[in-house]
């Protein structure tokens, strides 16, 4: 169970929270290829070391945030 | 106290585990091996025991050295293994609870100790688990003297901080400090969730064997569990001992089982100098006699150089093997481990988390060197947990006359010509043939050989075998023990069993039931009911034993022919509201909403970006800004959160805010032919609202709402008021001639219709387009969620499955939902997703996806082994040119509903029972019912702020322009005295103590949602939906009464 830190309720146990994936991917505008659609839908990094990911807090606050966590020992920082 | 062991009665002692008493009985043998069906007997005196495994009571399999003796238990011995009996009724109730602190000690022995009395004098929050009945860890076991008292005293003496848990085994060490704990109580286990700033390990040392031939033998004991018997227990665990001394404890042991009157026959020491006059130095083990049972008789010793060969006769043989730290939980927590070659065992080397090891987990074996590395690790643990610094406490290291130890010998495994087997693992009869067999295969991998010969796989977890099994390979393998390394160490640390694990969490209470406002009504009318999500949702009402396929077809032409009713209390329901509320819902459904009327509804479709339908529902404007939506019953948490999302990440700049009022609102539909006539006598000023309009009305003198919205083709109203009028609206409708009609009808008339169930027709896989509702998809718009997707080349294709109709070619035969649908012994071309009789059509029909199908074509269902031929046509069944949906005109004027409407809180049931359970420690109620409403954007000053621009307003204000009213979305139970904490911690994840919980708080209580307030302390207030309500009552009528 990951201690998340939430920024607006604090540090608060993981099954408070739903995963929303790497963060930091934009919703694409304008003219975009084919490829760069289904990129945008579907495909996602999957580092081994520090990432950049989502959290929806919603069982508190309802906030999406995003934090970097080390995928590897999952330690968290939390990003401004 | 009187005992039985299959079946024999015997007496103990207060105080004796099983295992003491069995050896004070005499009884050698406690049960057979696992696979090879040998002898076993007491091996240990502790948790790591692979031998003596008993049944007790409704537990299958327990080790006995674990069970605290009790008068009248019952005890069976086993083989290797326990199996579940369905028959034993066990009546514990276990329970778990939250516990969060600075500093977490696990392990009571003299580090622990020294360590939680350091953490608490620095003034941290402290909490110490240790798995004994009573703290001293091997204090206990032991005759040292400290500062010239018994050890015991020493402990006694410590003022201890914080909560002590004895009887408490700390099983899993998790991310971020985060150890689960079981306690073992008569009444049932607790199993502890503790969350710690900083954890000091203090979790000892086990004792190891060597594998020599016969050395399974009943008898055959860890030298370190014998001196327990001896000294704790008074119990002689043999009458004439051999000692086999590898490390100097061995010397302690021999020194405590002469003092309690065991002859010592022998000291064997593999190393070349002994600590006594007398030792067989450099000498070694190489084999044991036994009786016919099984029991030792004598053991053979040897000297290295294989001169001096004996048998020494001997009931017992104690054996030193050295000691193994236990970096169970260490490792547990990712710390990695590093052989010490001077110890000749794994230590920790570099933790992971906010941790720290001490004393004899750490390889410091000396109770001083213990206790002082502990008291250090403590005030570290402290300083590092409140940011102050380490300061002087004045405590003082006791004094005591222990002599320092020397390296144990680096002996694993005996080599003889003996014909019996050595064992490397007890509990799973892994012998060194077996490991010489997994080497000899090839295998170097010490996870390799585990899974290769089962070593370390039993119930144990190899706790006195890994060592052995490491020991043994690195032999095999010329290699040295850290170059083999160790299997990685998983929890639980000691067996747990499912119950505990699950807690109060079984029965009623194992998934939360959400109910609506009618629910007691239909339990009345013998609704059958079935899940929808967590929601109970009746699925037909059979009158006098009626089969559902008869309820169903009376309840489906109710609706077609006269007026029926449907719960649909359950329907998702958001208020949107915002300057850009249109905007939003423009980008996120297919179609438009920016243009809608006010007062106008419309059905829209939500997709995600990949272009698949995810809900629908209808949406009304209510005004100009201000929206509100219906979802699927099982989405409405899933697309309120994707509203969300969108909103946050995406459109931040829009002024656009969302607020459930899902059970805010009950729901009745009224549907028929007829419907306008009871809609008359209960919304008069509704009666005349046009398809798909909106009408604010009085209901039974209520304020609600009402939509012309129709699900079935047929007339309908949905009729909406406060949830606490739910059931006086329900019963006047039926009292007004409403035939009762469940989702199973629901379903039939909105497939005769043609309509399609998200999650029935689609499935993640389906467009708007595959379901022939492209006319849903909006040209226009520039943009919204999904549409780029429907250009990709996949989504564009031609051949995609879509939404058919099927007739059977027998009117009477049912195709199975979920039947292939093949043409001529071809491919796959689809399934069927939906299938029912219809009383309008007087026949079966389907709905089913395939490609490259027409009206009018053959094709063949298959499913179960079963063909059966089909028709396509088109999906509409009936009413194609949609004539029925405005009904028959109202009939002369039927007056206003004269019944009684009463108002009925969502607990409302429970009222008695909360008054009956509530006592000294804790009383329960239902706060009568006050208005609320929930706020968004600028503080209003009032209320509880649950989150950034969101706050809940309660009670006697008055509502400003923007607010949503919820006063029936929630209901407040209220919890209050002493024990009410104890009671949340059994279910609630948060830190209440007062310096951190700021007052109130939206987080988990059980396994629903809450907001918790403490409106002072010992009283607390928790704000739950209305639908979760009952679950919640129950939930904590069940905890107060475990308390
Ligand atoms: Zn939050």
């Amino acid at each position: 169970m990951l201690l998340i830190e939430c920024p607006h309720c604090g540090p608060r146990d993981e099954n408070e929270f739903h995963y929303g994936g790497q963060a930091g991917i934009a919703y694409p505008t304008g003219e975009v290829t084919d490829a760069e659609w289904a990129a945008y839908v579907f495909l996602r990094d999957n580092p081994k070391g520090w990432f950049r990911e989502r959290w929806f807090h919603v069982h508190g606050c309802r906030t999406w945030f995003a934090a970097e966590r080390h995928t590897v020992t999952h330690e968290i920082r939390t990003l401004p | 106290m009187r005992f039985t062991f299959d079946g024999r009665e015997l007496h103990g002692e207060p105080g004796d585990t099983l295992a003491a008493a069995l050896l004070r009985n005499g009884v050698r043998v406690v049960g057979h091996s696992v696979d090879l069906g040998r002898p076993r007997g007491v091996f240990s005196a502790g948790s790591e025991e692979p031998n003596a495994l008993v049944r007790v009571g409704a537990d299958p399999m327990l080790a006995a050295t674990t069970v605290e003796l009790y008068d009248g238990l019952e005890a069976w011995s086993l083989r290797g293994k326990g199996r579940v009996s369905l028959d034993d009724v066990d009546e514990r109730r276990c329970d778990k609870g939250y516990l969060h602190c600075d500093v977490l000690v696990v392990g009571g022995g003299p580090a622990g100790l020294a360590a939680a009395s350091a953490a608490g004098r620095a003034g941290a929050r402290v909490i110490l688990v240790d798995e004994q009945p009573r703290l001293g860890g091997d204090l206990l076991n032991s005759r040292l003297l400290l500062d010239g008292a018994p050890a015991l005293d020493w402990v006694d003496a410590l003022d201890l901080p914080g909560r002590v848990l004895t009887r408490t085994t700390a099983v899993g060490y998790y991310d971020h400090n985060y150890v689960v704990a079981v306690e073992r109580r008569e009444r049932g286990d607790r199993l502890w969730h503790l969350r710690a700033r900083r954890v000091v390990l203090a979790t000892g040392a086990h004792e190891r064997s060597l594998a020599f031939p016969g050395n399974d033998r009943p008898g055959v004991m860890l030298a370190s569990a014998a001196r327990t018997y001896a000294n704790r227990y008074g119990v002689r665990p043999g009458s004439r001992a051999v000692v086999l001394a590898c490390a100097d404890s061995g010397y302690e042991a021999a020194r405590d089982l002469r003092a309690s009157g065991v002859e010592v026959a022998a000291i064997v020491d593999p190393r070349p100098e002994g600590l006594e006059p007398g030792t067989l130095a450099g000498h070694v083990v190489t084999g044991t006699t036994a009786d016919t049972e099984g029991v030792l008789t004598g053991v053979f010793v040897r000297d290295l150089a294989g001169r001096d060969d004996r048998l020494i006769e001997a009931d017992l043989l104690a054996v030193a093997g050295g000691w193994n730290p236990a970096v169970h939980l260490f490792s547990q927590s990712q710390g990695r481990v590093t052989f010490d070659g001077h110890l000749q065992a794994f230590v920790p080397d570099v933790p992971a988390q906010a941790q720290r090891s001490a004393g004899a987990c750490r390889g410091l074996y000396g109770t001083r060197e213990a206790i002082a590395d502990g008291h250090a690790a403590g005030a570290e643990a402290a300083a590092l947990a409140l940011g102050t610094t380490v300061a002087a406490d004045g405590f003082r290291v006791p004094g005591c006359d222990e002599p320092a130890l020397r390296p144990p010998a680096a002996l694993w495994h005996v080599e003889s010509t003996s014909p019996e087997p050595a064992f490397a693992d007890l509990h799973r009869d892994v012998t060194v043939a077996d490991l010489a067999r997994a080497t000899g295969a090839g295998m170097r991998s010490v996870e390799h050989v585990k899974r290769y010969t089962t070593a370390g796989t039993g119930a144990d977890q190899g706790k006195t075998s890994g060592a052995v099994v490491v020991g043994v390979m690195s032999a095999l393998l010329g290699a040295v023990p850290g170059q083999v390394g160790t299997t990685t160490f998983r929890p639980p640390y000691t067996p747990v069993p499912f119950a505990t694990l699950a807690g109060r969490d079984r029965g009623a209470l194992s998934d939360p039931v959400r109910t609506t406002a009618m629910h007691d009504s239909h339990v009345a009318r013998g609704a059958v009911f079935e899940d929808v999500g967590q929601w109970k949702r009746p699925r037909y009402f059979p009158l006098d034993g009626e089969s559902m396929e008869a309820a169903v077809l009376r309840e489906c032409r109710a609706a077609r022919t006269s007026v029926a009713a449907m719960d649909a209390s359950t329907l998702g329901k958001i208020d949107i509201r915002g300057a850009d509320a249109g905007e939003f819902l423009d980008r996120v459904y297919t179609n438009m909403f920016s243009t809608l009327a006010v007062g106008a509804c419309r059905y829209g479709l939500l997709c995600r970006a990949d272009g698949m339908v995810f809900d629908d529902g209808t949406t009304t404007r209510l005004a100009d800004d201000r929206y509100l939506m219906t979802t699927t019953t099982g989405n409405a948490a899933a697309v309120l959160d994707w509203l969300e999302e969108w909103r946050q990440t995406e459109w931040p700049g829009l002024d656009v805010s969302f607020t459930s009022v899902t059970d805010h609102w009950a729901t009745v539909v009224v549907a028929g032919p007829r419907a306008r006539q009871v809609v008359a006598a209960v919304a008069p000023d509704a009666v005349d609202l046009a398809f798909m309009r909106y009408a604010p009305a009085d209901v039974l003198g209520v304020p609600g709402r009402v939509f012309r919205i129709s699900f079935s083709g047929e007339l309908a109203y949905e009729v909406n008021v406060p949830w606490a009028y739910g059931r006086a609206l329900w019963e006047a409708v039926l009292e007004l001639g409403g035939v009762p009609y469940g989702t199973e009808t629901m379903h039939v008339l909105r497939a005769e219709k043609g309509f399609a169930i998200v999650g029935q027709e689609t499935d993640g896989t389906v467009t708007p387009h595959d379901l022939g509702m492209s006319w849903i998809v909006s040209p226009r718009k520039p943009d919204f969620v999904g549409k780029r997707s429907y250009s990709r080349p996949d989504t564009a294709r031609t051949d995609r499955k879509r939404l058919v109709g099927l007739l059977p070619d027998d009117p009477a035969f049912l195709v199975e939902e979920g039947a292939q649908l093949v043409n001529a012994g071809g491919p796959m071309l689809g399934h069927v997703t939906s299938s029912y009789a219809s009383d309008v059509l007087g026949r079966t029909f389907a709905l089913a996806l395939a490609r490259e199908v027409a009206p009018g074509d053959r094709l063949t269902a298959v499913s179960g082994g079963a063909a059966h031929g089909v028709t396509v046509v088109d999906p509409v069944f009936y009413d194609k040119e949609n004539a029925r949906r405005d009904g028959d005109p109202l009939e002369g004027a039927p007056p206003p509903y004269a019944g009684e409407v009463r108002a009925e809180s969502p607990a409302a049931a429970f009222a008695a029972r909360f008054e009956r359970a509530g006592g000294q420690a804790v009383t329960l109620r239902e706060v009568p019912f006050e208005p609320m409403w929930e706020v968004r954007g600028d503080d209003p000053g009032v209320g509880l702020r649950l989150g950034p621009s969101w706050w809940l307003v309660t009670g006697d204000a008055t509502p400003r322009p923007g607010w949503v009213d919820v006063s029936g979305q929630r209901t407040v139970l209220e919890l209050s005295g002493p024990s009410a904490e104890d009671v949340l911690i059994t279910g609630c994840p948060l830190d209440l103590h007062p310096s951190v919980f700021p007052g109130h708080a939206q987080t988990l209580l059980g396994r629903t949602s809450v907001v918790l307030e403490r409106r002072e302390p010992g009283r607390y207030r928790v704000y739950v939906r209305s639908s979760f309500a009952r679950y919640l009552a129950e939930w904590l009528l069940d905890a107060i009464d475990a308390l």
